[in-house]
């Protein structure tokens, strides 16, 4: 099965097409947030380049996030609309679990994260046992301080992975200390390949469905639901 | 073109989430809007990440009703045309890569569109254009007269120089305390109140056709701000009745004395603020013993709808004027 895979929810830009799981193609950048541009044109080279029509297409993958709310807008937007012009499923895949399978090769404890602001990450915790990679910890929009603690109480050594972990490296390395272990930057950049071996065997999503996974309200929406709720009291 | 052609045409370039088929950019197969105001509302404005997230959410649901409505297969569809800008830059983005992502798929010239361009073709879906023809449009982020000598030629002769007509109701409904979105409540009110305050008008130099709304606003702050001192009673329907007939006697004067001098043969409004029933009447009155034809397009196409890109895509196609994959959103997209 021919899929194309799309993740944008990062800095990253990753395309990718695999044949079921076996990689045909791949476009990985790391220059900049214009992915509203870059996208599109990403995709179609890679198809020219590798003699794929968008008729061949038989599903798409798409980091649905959390990560950028552009980002992951403008990933899941190019997703489904191409899904809904080809008639093809879409499925959508969290991009903290895909970056999670960059630690696949070794059991243990795995945490990626993407810098969220404000002191704070989208972070997931997941655990690689026997070549599969189960979810220890939801994918949240956590404080910095607060994962590093949830971190240490699990007691136990853990891979880091994060496209922003010169940010974090660090701090990480105070808080946990021996606990922490720091692959070299290529490690922190997902391989848009993860998220067919994710997304191969996920269910279907409606595509209307389909929307990003932002893990934060719109902070509008935030303040009007506090205002709301001090109202009723 | 001697060939019949079908532009689907995609608008989000603010909280109406929209997309279109249209034929030879003059006839509307089908029209779909989804718009977000119930949403807006609680917030007393666009906000513009709810807005992103809304366009989102109803993109593909948009678009099949657009297409299912219409009966058509692919294979009469014959470009997707998108609004380029100007907007929200987050809104626009959806438009445009869901525009992108379609014309790839299905092998289609992508059409970007000047959204303003948009709101003066949709006249075009009503009545053939004559050249030279004048262009006033007025709407909550637009206050601009456009002289056009040609298809897709723009000269803006006047323009506002602060706030944009529709915000000037948006702020005055606010003062008064009138739920979002204000305009229309404005004109409700309006028709039940008399024009007995003297706000004052915005002419500027001599020969201007440039706009000015932030000094009649102060004014009506100003106004009751000093009876509420007084402790006088303030009467809201003859506040919006006195501010209406200031923006608009300012509008239908500089647009029917651009008409004479630059001796038009049409004069069309569009935007959001062409649905004012104030602005309607007088246009109508003011160019009624000229010899001037006035078109003003229903309701429906005054509001934000992708019937109006389509149209203005029609001459775009016709030139081939396609963009490449690249083609951004562009949140401050000249008109020329
Ligand atoms: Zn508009």
């Amino acid at each position: 099965m021919k899929t194309l895979v799309i993740d944008t929810s990062t800095n990253i830009l990753g395309v990718a097409i695999l044949n079921d799981t076996e990689l045909i193609g791949q476009k990985v950048t790391k220059v900049n947030q214009d992915h509203s541009s870059r996208l599109m044109p990403a995709i179609v080279e890679l198809m020219k380049d590798i003699n794929i029509k968008p008729e061949n297409l038989e599903k798409i993958i798409v980091g649905e996030g959390p990560g950028s709310y552009t980002g992951i807008r403008i990933g899941v937007t190019v997703a489904k609309s191409l899904a809904w012009a080809l008639d093809i499923p879409v499925v959508g895949v969290s991009s903290l679990e895909s970056l999670a399978y960059q630690a696949k090769l070794r059991d243990g404890l795995v945490c990626t994260f993407f810098d969220a602001r404000r002191e704070n990450v989208f972070a997931g915790i997941y655990r690689v046992a026997n070549g599969k990679v189960t979810s220890v910890k939801q994918d949240a929009n956590v404080s910095f301080l607060n994962l590093a603690e949830n971190l240490i109480s699990l007691n136990e050594e853990v891979i880091l992975l994060s496209p922003d972990i010169k940010k974090f490296e660090d701090l990480m390395s105070e808080e946990l200390k021996t606990l922490a272990i720091i692959p070299e930057t290529p490690f922190h950049i997902s391989n848009p390949s993860n998220l067919a071996l994710i997304g191969l065997d996920k269910d279907i999503a409606d595509l209307h469905q389909l929307t990003p996974e932002y893990l934060r309200l719109a902070e509008a929406e935030a303040n009007w639901l506090k205002a709301k709720e001090k109202g009723s009291d | 073109m001697n060939k019949d052609y079908y532009i689907l045409a995609i608008e989000t370039s603010c909280d109406e989430t929209a997309a279109a088929i249209i034929k030879n950019g003059r006839e509307i197969i089908t029209n779909t809007v989804a718009s977000q105001i119930e949403s807006h509302k609680r917030f007393g404005g666009v906000v513009p990440e709810i807005a992103s997230r809304h366009h989102v959410e109803q993109i593909t649901l948009v678009l099949e009703k657009t297409i299912t409505d219409a009966k058509m297969s692919w294979d009469e569809i014959d470009a997707i045309a998108v609004t380029e800008g100007p907007g929200l830059v987050g809104a626009l983005i959806i438009g445009v890569n869901a525009a992108k992502a379609i014309a790839f798929a299905k092998g289609k010239p992508l059409i970007p569109v000047h959204h303003i361009a948009g709101h003066i073709y949709a006249n075009q879906l009503e009545q053939e254009f004559e050249f030279p023809l004048l262009a006033l449009i007025v709407s909550g982020g637009h206050t601009e007269l456009v002289l056009m000598r040609a298809h897709g030629e723009y000269e803006v002769i006047g323009e506002t120089l602060d706030d944009a007509a529709g915000e000037a109701f948006d702020k005055i409904a606010r003062v008064l305390e009138l739920p979002y979105p204000g305009g229309p409540r404005i004109d409700k009110l309006a028709k039940e109140g008399a024009e007995s305050i003297d706000f004052p008008r915005a002419w500027l130099e001599k020969g201007s056709y440039n706009f000015s709304f932030s000094g009649l606003k102060s004014s009506v702050i100003n106004y009751i701000h000093n009876k509420n001192q007084k402790n006088e009673e303030i009467i809201p329907k003859d506040i919006a009745a006195s501010f209406q007939a200031s923006v608009v006697d300012v509008l239908t004067e500089k647009t029917y004395h651009a008409a004479i001098e630059y001796k038009v043969k049409q004069v069309i409004v569009a935007g959001g603020v062409a649905a004012n029933s104030g602005l309607r009447n007088s246009l109508k009155e003011r160019f009624l013993s000229s010899n001037i034809p006035l078109f003003i397009p229903p309701i429906s196409l005054c509001t934000d709808n992708a019937a109006m890109i389509g149209a203005a895509a029609g001459f775009l196609y016709e030139k081939e004027v396609f963009a490449p994959w690249d083609l951004n959103a562009n949140p401050s997209l000249i008109l020329k």
